[in-house]
């Protein structure tokens, strides 16, 4: 099996070296039937090593996930052996229910059923905090 | 429909005009005796604050509302475990306006999420307590007529203090402020205050450990408590304790046109012998307080004289 060619799926390239498993895991791919390739360490202009997901199924991304986990990734959707469509990703505005508040004075660790939401607040450093208590994620 | 859970949530407009507001309950109050009448303010008391809880009552009743309402977590739903979301949700139906004290950080935010009515945080752990803070812009506002081009000094706990964080927040805004930080090494303003706040929008500041060689230069100065368990070891505490705290000699040193803010209660941090000094402020400033949650109340509740 040849595990460069796509005929239809998505390629997940410019991750950082060393997060492939992370966003497997973030995006449940784990769960997916279809093939799924992993590569660690590639070689990279741009990076010097990176990692590359292919996933040979085109599945429904949750871009917020993914850009919060590594916003440098480039997202190839592939169709009839092509890409069909090239996605740069930022680091979403607010991501919910993907990391916990820290702060043990938070209403988030007592109140049951609410939705642990950060709010990024400082693009540039990529610092985000829980709407609640203001804490910094971690 | 608006909350006020964080003071920076308010624009400067909006402060003007709450302490325009409030100024003028201070002429008149009579004018304002029924605005409230028939709505009722549920005073929320997850913990005890019983100044804070009397100044939200007595500014209701004096606005001509009623209040109802629990004073700690024990005589309340929480304590047999009922969430913020669900204790929020039954209030509502009850009350025209929610004030809410909470332990927990974060939580008059989610109440807010969940209310169909106005909620104003009356202070949630260490985190934000934006009426005191509009008490403090009062205070200073009334006392000496204007917000901006005023040397303001903070002293004692600058580290853990939130009315001091909230305060140079609020400050920031106003032009040609100068800030004073006077405290112990230990108990300094914490670098992500110092980095986004005062380096960041380039604020005039100097940070020091000497109250005398500050007061002298100082328009307000804000007393804060240096607590004891802040401190990694008892000699450090025993030979800090005494530099900061404010005495009639001091007093001496500053200006006659300075005013002295503290947020209340105090245990020694000023000593009984300022009290009858014109520049000690804070009573006056505790009595503003219920001045400027009157103010606060009727915007909130969208009512005019
Ligand atoms: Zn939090």
């Amino acid at each position: 099996m040849i595990i460069g060619q796509i005929k239809n799926g998505i390629v997940l390239d410019h991750i950082h070296a060393g997060k492939a498993m992370k966003i497997y895991d973030a995006l449940g791919l784990g769960e997916l039937e279809c093939t799924v390739a992993i590569i660690k360490n590639a070689d990279s202009v741009k990076l010097g090593k990176k990692d590359i997901l292919k996933v040979f199924e085109v599945i429904d991304l949750d871009l917020d996930v993914l850009g919060y986990i590594d916003p440098g990734i480039t997202v190839n959707i592939i169709q009839n052996g092509k890409v069909s469509e090239r996605k740069h990703l930022a680091l979403p505005e607010r991501i919910t229910d993907q990391i916990r508040c820290k702060n043990p004075r938070c209403i988030t660790s007592v109140e049951q059923g609410l939705p642990h939401v950060f709010r990024l607040t400082n693009r540039e450093q990529g610092i985000y905090r829980c709407i609640y208590c203001e804490s910094k994620a971690k | 429909m608006k909350h006020l859970i964080d003071v920076l949530d308010l624009t400067v407009q909006e402060i003007d005009a709450l302490i325009e507001r409030a100024a003028d309950i201070v002429e008149h109050p009579d004018r304002y005796a029924h605005v409230c009448a028939r709505k009722k303010l549920a005073a929320l008391f997850f913990e005890p604050s019983t100044r804070t809880r009397l100044s939200f009552e007595a500014a209701m009743y004096e606005l001509g509302g009623n209040v109802i309402g629990f004073s700690d977590a024990d005589s309340s739903s929480a304590a047999k475990g009922e969430s913020v979301s669900d204790t929020i949700r039954v209030v509502c139906s009850y009350a025209d306006i929610i004030a809410m004290r909470h332990p927990k950080e974060g939580a008059p935010m989610v109440a807010s999420l969940k209310s169909t009515v106005p909620i104003i945080n009356a202070g949630d752990g260490g985190h934000n307590h934006p009426t005191q803070t509009l008490t403090d812009l009062f205070t200073i506002r009334r006392e000496f007529g204007r917000l901006d081009g005023l040397t303001i000094g903070c002293c004692g706990d600058l580290k853990f203090g939130r009315t001091v964080h909230s305060l140079l927040n609020a400050m920031s805004r106003y032009t040609g402020v100068k800030f004073v930080l006077i405290s112990p090494e230990e108990l300094r303003v914490p670098e992500y205050l110092r980095k986004e706040l005062l380096v960041e929008r380039n604020l005039d500041y100097v940070e020091t450990t000497d109250l005398e060689s500050a007061l002298p230069d100082l328009d307000v100065l804000y007393m804060t408590r240096v607590q004891r368990e802040r401190f990694f070891n008892e000699q450090d505490y025993i030979r800090l304790k005494d530099s900061y705290v404010l005495t009639r000699e001091k007093m001496a040193l500053a200006k006659d046109t300075a005013r002295i803010l503290h947020p209340l209660p105090r245990v020694n941090e000023i000593s009984v012998d300022v009290d009858d000094d014109p520049r000690a402020a804070y009573f006056r400033q505790a009595e503003n307080g219920k001045y400027i949650r009157m103010a606060l109340i009727m915007k909130l509740l969208e009512v005019e004289v």
